[in-house]
């Protein structure tokens, strides 16, 4: 059995961790212990008996490695050394993908530990502001206590958080400085020097004794996260008794106490304007600022609940031509806006190759809301059915007979339906339609989507083409 | 006229019905190449933890408890008699600088009442955030209350200065918003979350892209109270998965409703169970992380979530049939099914599975609770005896103890 010591942390072990592989000694013939004194004189003579050669482990080892050094469990050094044989001459270079073997479930462990508490340290050292008469500097100082050999790990995050200003925590392992530029360390220090308060600290009280609610009372919850072996070093701490033994008494008083009866809404002009009606009329109005106006508050039908708004028409009084859609898609819906998603800008763009300009045309949706079930992280589009075509054909009308539009162009078969009846089949009767009813000329022609649908760009050019052809019926209507 | 102390407690007081305390998800960046102080990105830090469990993260304020409209659950609707305070932007630009420079917090989250008009109120809370962004060069988290009826474009200059930005919707249906809320609207609340959804959109692609000119928030979120209207588990979650889906909010926040100093008379004086809050947390979880349809929680005619039992475990005793799953050869989609089975333990077991038959010694080292997975699974030394999930044994077996229940009475 051999003694070595590890001295302080990973960088003095894994020397001799090296050295001891090298020379074949097994887990179980060493013993990792600080003995001073043991090799007084002869600091590495004993171990120099064969040449280090190189192994190879895993960086997944190394990086547990440095974090387990860390933890304050003196078997920690027997454990890393016994990880590190069994990868290399053990000859399971795959041992540290095997979640359930002890020596890594106790390794994770460990390491779990040292990172817990350095994202303890990271939440729970105060600082203090001193300030020197003769020194303008602000100067800031925390006293610590961790469980384990941290410092150095957890000091990096404080010089990126507080580049600019001047601090130092100080704890019985280790001390840390950082003077804006540069981070040092020093020895630990048995306890805190600066006991003096920060004038600071009764505002931090008063915020954490205003912030909890005595409604609700679960101390286990905090102390599982904040345990008590930290309290000390908190300034808000020394509240928590006392907060918990009033707890009751105040919400006792707050059931017993009688509500205060409702007052009518205070009427102010700004008021009136928020809580103006949210209910459509049954007969849609006259114009087309009116419709737009009550269909926002349109609830004919279920859509309106999980859609986020009602998408109105949109163009000019004076257009001649009307082109109605199926309903808004995923774009639309958001921005409340008609045509503006992909099937919209094909659109624009076959309007263009149309030779009509968008801005002379009115568009607007067979169906107001868009209907859409959740597909993977996207709404998918769904089509209305023939309740919801029915419901929303009032909305449509209206826009028709306040515009008198010379030329309607319908897109699709869920518009077809609405303004024709069901039962039309878009590609067989696409082209001119007869319907003095509606407009002196009515256009039928597929719905821009399913040009997007095309399995080939042949067949989708060859749509595109067919798809103008249809829009260009108007120009000579 | 209050001390700065005195407005401290009144308005920390009046803030901490709000649940949101995350300062997780910012673009990440520290203050080495500035001049003030603050990092942010990554998982977030919480600094204290209040005796209700909850942590303290976030400088929580209001910047005035005034306020024009009169929601009853709100202890400062303006029919209420609470006294009355309001900071100035600097007085809260200061505290936040103090506070963080201690390490006692992670950033600001800053809601108000309303004052005047919704406009008015939001350049308030927008002025707080520009002059600690760009006065002082302030780089920890942000956390601005917008306000569904202020304008567009200053709703955009807060998601400009802040790192998430959230919309209260209090409550999920229009019928007890007009009963509990009259000025608030479910409309006007979505629209704003669908105008802040393309803003975050537009700026993840400029993120993707490498462009990071522009400072611009990471994500929103929305809170609901449970309990004081009679909204049903089943509502809650309707809205919650439409909220999701629709906006992609990072974080649907539910808050059992509990009492107030200076209640109204149509509130309920009880305070709701903290417990069904937390089955609605599990709930959504199941949906977002377990592959959970929401058919699959609540129906038509259990529109409630079982208290007694986690929405999981109670799933798994509808669907008795579907067990024992053999872990050395169910998928991950089965294996998440499982109660006592997490995402990563599921894919830890996975990763196990590779190298040699699971054994329930593999499970109690990944601090698996036996107990509980036991009866619906299969390993390679375990195998439930069938009668035990057909019998009515194993509900009993996870029939809640009386006394646990007490603890939230």
């Amino acid at each position: 059995m051999r003694t070595v010591d590890p001295g302080d942390d990973f960088d003095s072990w894994r020397p001799l961790a090296r050295q001891m592989l090298a020379d074949g000694i097994r887990p179980e013939e060493l013993l990792w212990q600080k003995e001073p004194g043991l090799f007084l004189g002869e600091p590495e003579s004993p171990f120099r008996t064969s040449p280090p050669t190189p192994h190879r482990v895993p960086a997944s080892f190394l990086r547990l490695a440095q974090v387990v050094a860390c933890h304050s469990d003196p078997q920690r050094w027997a454990l890393l050394y016994r990880l590190l044989w069994r990868l290399t001459a053990g000859d399971e270079p795959s041992l540290l993908s095997q979640p359930s073997d002890p020596d890594r479930v106790r390794a994770r462990a460990l390491e779990k530990n040292v990172r817990r508490e350095i994202h303890k340290m990271h939440a729970f050292v105060r600082f203090r502001k001193l300030t020197d008469a003769g020194n303008t500097q602000e100067h800031y100082v925390a006293w610590f206590e961790p469980e384990h050999f941290i410092v150095k790990a957890a000091a990096p995050f404080f010089c990126k958080r507080f580049a600019n200003m001047d601090w130092a925590i100080l704890t019985p392992k280790g001390c840390a400085h950082w003077n804006g530029e540069h981070l040092t360390f020093s020895p630990g220090v048995s306890q805190d020097p600066f006991a003096g308060k920060d004038p600071l600290e009764e505002a931090w009280r008063t915020y954490y004794g205003s912030i909890f609610n005595p409604a609700r009372l679960k101390t286990r919850a905090m102390q599982s996260e904040m345990p008590r072996r930290y309290w000390k070093n908190l300034p808000e701490a020394g509240l928590i008794d006392s907060l918990v033994r009033d707890s009751r008494h105040r919400l006792d008083r707050m059931v017993a106490s009688t509500g205060s009866p409702v007052r009518s809404p205070s009427s102010l002009p700004y008021l009136d304007q928020l809580r103006a009606a949210t209910s459509a009329p049954e007969n849609p109005p006259a114009t087309l600022a009116e419709i737009a106006r009550h269909l926002a508050h349109c609830r004919r039908c279920p859509l309106a609940e999980t859609a986020t708004c009602a998408v109105a028409g949109e163009g000019p009084l004076s257009a001649r031509i009307m082109i109605v859609g199926e309903q808004p898609g995923d774009r639309e819906d958001l921005t409340g806006r008609p045509f503006i998603g992909p099937a919209g800008q094909l659109l624009d763009r076959a309007l263009t190759t149309a030779g009509i300009p968008r801005s002379e045309i009115y568009l607007t949706h067979a169906v107001k809301h868009f209907k859409w079930t959740p597909r993977g992280k996207t709404r998918l589009h769904q089509t209305p059915n023939t309740a919801e075509i029915e419901a929303c054909r009032p909305w449509l009308l209206a826009e028709l007979s306040a515009l008198t539009p010379q030329i309607v162009i319908l897109l699709g078969a869920t518009a077809a339906h609405s303004l024709i009846g069901p039962g039309v089949r878009v590609m067989r009767d696409r082209g001119l339609v007869s319907l003095p009813s509606l407009a002196p000329h009515v256009i039928l022609t597929v719905h821009p989507a399913s040009l997007l649908r095309q399995p080939s760009d042949r067949l989708s050019a060859d749509a595109f083409n067919d798809f103008v052809a249809d829009l260009r019926l108007a120009l000579t209507s | 006229m209050s001390t700065l102390l005195e407005k401290l407690a009144l308005l920390a007081d009046a803030a901490k019905y709000d649940a949101s305390c995350a300062s997780s998800g910012a673009t990440r960046r520290d203050s080495t190449q500035g001049k003030g102080v603050g990092s942010a990105g990554g998982m977030g830090i919480c600094h204290s933890y209040a005796p209700d469990g909850r942590c303290i993260s976030l400088l929580k304020l209001l910047l005035t408890n005034r306020c024009l409209y009169d929601c009853h659950y709100c202890i400062n609707r303006r029919s209420s008699n609470v006294r009355r305070a309001a900071f100035t932007s600097q007085e809260v630009v200061r505290l936040t600088l103090d506070f963080y420079k201690r390490n006692y917090i992670e950033g600001l989250f800053l809601s108000s009442g309303i004052v005047r008009s919704a406009d008015h109120t939001m350049e308030q809370l927008v002025e707080v955030a520009r002059t600690l962004r760009e006065d002082h060069d302030f780089r920890g988290y942000i956390h601005l209350k917008t306000i569904p009826e202020a304008s567009p474009g200053l709703i955009e200059k807060a998601a400009r200065f802040a790192d998430r930005i959230s919309l209260n919707l209090e409550l999920p249906v229009q019928e007890s918003l007009d009963r509990f809320a009259p000025e608030k609207n479910l409309a006007r609340t979505k629209q704003a979350m669908g105008r802040i959804r393309l803003r975050l959109d537009e700026a993840a692609d400029r993120r993707k892209n490498g462009d990071r000119s522009l400072r611009h928030a990471t994500g929103q979120s929305t809170q609901v109270i449970v309990g004081a209207d009679a909204s049903t588990d089943a509502d809650f979650l309707a809205r919650s998965e439409e909220l999701y889906q629709s906006y992609r909010l990072r974080r649907v926040y539910y808050s059992a409703f509990s009492p107030i100093p200076e209640p109204s008379a149509i509130l309920p004086a009880k305070p709701a169970p903290l417990l069904r809050e937390h089955r609605l947390y599990q709930a959504d979880w199941l949906m977002r992380f377990y592959g959970f349809q929401r058919s699959e929680i609540t129906s038509a005619s259990q529109p409630n979530l079982d208290l007694h039992l986690d929405p999981k475990l109670a799933w798994a005793l509808r669907h008795r049939e579907q067990f024992p799953l053999d872990l050395r050869t169910a998928t991950r989609e089965q294996l998440l099914r499982i109660p006592g089975l997490g995402p990563r333990n599921v894919d830890r077991l996975l990763a196990i599975r590779r190298h040699a038959p699971i054994r329930l010694i593999d499970l109690a080292r990944l601090r698996v609770s036996l107990d509980k997975v036991r009866p619906f699974l299969i390993t390679a030394d375990h195998r439930p005896p069938a009668a035990e999930l057909d019998s009515d044994r194993l509900l009993a077996r996870f029939a809640p103890k009386p006394e646990q229940l007490e603890l939230f009475c």
